[in-house]
């Protein structure tokens, strides 16, 4: 990659000037210590307005400790694994320096597990008998202000992806443990801004952006008319088509934004070719569900309700989801838990299955031709996003969510190379932006906490080269497009993986089979 | 927060947007620019009246994509891409540019 050639118009107000960007060196170091470093660091708080369309308090209720405290209670005696996670730390010390976060910030309370005893110490004064009798000798606290606001800090510190439990031999899940603090802090009135006005979005409108249906129609006729003139075959993008076989559920940045726009191109040229009828709905906008993200079981099946209804709807056979990092797990590991069962689906399908697995299959069917010289302008790695990676599978074989997906990629460009070896798959780094972080009042965090990521690339790319880093994830895609200026890469290096298979597309039944080409 | 200017207060959010659409007018604009150092010339005003025409008919700030076809329409085709777009508003054409045309900031993956 030119790393030396900064886009100068973005480098001039994305050199922030009042945090200092990590250094990246010839290999990743654990840093020395810097406590408190990141102790200013707390997003925006969301509003009456923002709170009470996800049916929470509009803000700090008067007795917010005792309703706390016995909502931590409640969470604990349905959760039998948080109560496992709360329990069960040895502190052996192995998750210490696998969070992105701490690595890129050197705040010992971002180590997961420091990041952990922020709850758990409260969940041993109030729950267990040593933390009620002599919480001193065990690290029980009480509950108190400073605490709470320890808890918005550093849970809004942890992206959710899950790195540190591949490594603690107990398997304690961080992610579970920051998801059940946001959903204590909603359930007191204190709830984040980004993610709580997002939800409120998608429960009026069916997405995160709030793009209402003239909006959409608008866009994705406007996308029909760039295909064509570009490659000159009528390439449709169909909205609420009753009776069509598959609903294509996606991030509404796939609408939006860029690079996300062509990842979408690369979707309908594979339907196109491959001759399945489908449509996107207005209804259910969106594959994104921030319910996740706060831990909130009602908002999150609130949310994934929509795609039932609109399945239903539209008469659909078969649900595909878009490039979208955490849609694909709940899509995955909780759909059918809470929107299902879908016995009205095609079950020669999964329900649902990925975009990647559609195309993957219609590869290995021969319905699909890719020239991968179409891409020889392109040397590209693949950087794994945290929950495609750590909760969710693609396939029928253990790992195909790492297969597949390069496997997709190889048949679509000839140049492919990975980054070391204990930054991808299971191991995998995140970009920095994940767990409804992705917002510019975290930007210090999401800079320093892509450090991993970025020096990954960095050794890729001093060894082989690299052009583009491919990404199946709406949050990965807009972090890096942002973040890759602050370490000398250009913000349109990143990629959507189906911009590479629709520009390898070879459409058959054309004349001369024309390739499709930028 | 409020922005005060020729006797009028202008409420807005944490980052400067404002509160009311309502509103917004081009001094307002001027000034809110001014504050991120941003000189607003006439392609920049070819943007912010796109985006609140587009803003008026669908609620919503137009897609990078159809922003940069309209430009593109407007300005010349050398100057409808997303490159160009952000040399004029370098934090991003879809944040910074609905800021000054009064816009509230899009939200989501992006």
């Amino acid at each position: 990659m030119q790393a030396a050639v900064v886009d100068k118009a973005v480098a001039a107000v994305a050199k922030p000037k009042d945090f200092d960007v990590p250094v990246l060196g010839d290999y990743l170091q654990v840093p020395s210590l810097a406590p408190g470093s990141m102790a200013h660091s707390k997003p925006f708080e969301a509003k009456p307005v923002h709170q009470e369309k996800l049916g929470f308090p509009g803000e700090l209720i008067d007795n917010w400790q005792e309703v706390a405290v016995a909502k931590l209670g409640d969470l604990v005696k349905s959760s039998r694994g948080l109560q496992v996670y709360l329990d069960s730390c040895v502190k052996c010390g192995a998750c210490t320096d696998k969070c992105h976060y701490f690595l890129g910030t050197a705040d010992p309370k971002n180590m997961p597990v420091a990041r952990q005893d922020l709850l758990r110490k409260v969940y041993r004064r109030y729950y267990t008998v040593a933390g009620k009798y002599l919480p001193k000798l065990v690290g029980a606290e009480d509950l108190t202000e400073e605490v709470l606001d320890d808890w918005y800090t550093y849970y809004h510190q942890c992206s959710q992806c899950r790195r540190c439990s591949v490594y603690c031999p107990y398997g304690i899940d961080t992610a579970e443990v920051s998801m059940a603090a946001r959903e204590i802090m909603d359930t007191v009135g204190k709830g984040q801004k980004y993610c709580n006005e997002i939800i409120g979005k998608v429960h009026k409108l069916g997405n995160n952006l709030g793009l209402p249906e003239p909006a959409l129609a608008d866009t994705l006729e406007g996308l029909e008319e760039d295909v064509e003139e570009e490659i000159g075959i009528d390439v449709k993008f169909p909205l609420d088509v009753k009776g069509a076989d598959v609903l294509l559920v996606t991030p509404s940045a796939d609408f939006f934004a860029e690079p996300h726009i062509d990842g979408l191109i690369g979707y309908a040229k594979v339907f196109h070719q491959a001759g399945l009828s489908w449509t996107i709905s207005s209804h259910a906008s969106e594959a994104a569900n921030f319910g996740l993200f706060i831990g909130s079981h009602d908002n999150m099946q609130k949310v994934a309700l929509r795609i039932r209804e609109a399945a239903l709807e539209l008469g659909v056979k078969r649900i595909v989801f878009g490039e979208c990092g955490h849609a694909w797990r709940v899509g995955y590991s909780f759909l059918n838990t809470l929107a299902g069962p879908f016995d009205f689906l095609d079950s020669n399908y999964p329900v649902p299955q990925h975009i990647v697995e559609v195309t993957h299959d219609l590869l290995q069917q021969g319905r699909l031709t890719l020239d991968p010289e179409a891409n020889d302008d392109k040397r590209v790695t693949f950087h794994d996003s945290c929950n495609v990676a750590r909760a969710s599978r693609m396939g029928s074989l253990p790992g195909g969510q790492f297969t597949l997906p390069r496997d997709v990629i190889k048949a679509s460009c000839n140049h492919f190379f990975d980054m070391p070896a204990n930054t991808i798959g299971e191991a995998t780094f995140c970009c920095g932006g994940g767990g409804g972080l992705l917002t510019d009042d975290l930007v210090e965090l999401r800079v320093k906490g892509a450090m991993p990521r970025m020096q990954a690339l960095k050794e890729v790319n001093d060894r082989h080269q690299i052009t583009h880093m491919a990404a199946i994830c709406a949050i990965c895609k807009s972090q890096f497009s942002k973040v890759f200026p602050y370490y000398g890469f250009q913000m349109d290096q990143i990629i959507s993986v189906h911009q590479l298979v629709g520009d390898a597309l070879v459409f058959n039944s054309d004349p001369g089979a024309r390739r499709i080409t930028q | 927060m409020a922005i005060e200017l020729n006797g009028k207060s202008y409420e807005t959010d944490e980052e400067g947007y404002l509160e009311n659409l309502a509103d917004w007018d081009p001094d307002i604009a001027k000034v809110m620019a001014e504050l991120d150092d941003c000189d607003l010339s006439e392609n920049h005003w070819e943007v912010i009246n796109f985006l609140r025409e587009y803003y008026e008919e669908y609620q919503i700030a137009p897609a990078v994509r159809v922003l940069t076809k309209a430009i593109g329409k407007k300005l010349g085709k050398d100057k409808g891409n997303s490159k160009y777009l952000y040399e004029l508003y370098p934090y991003g054409p879809a944040k910074q540019a609905c800021k000054y045309a009064g816009l509230p900031k899009p939200t989501g993956c992006v």
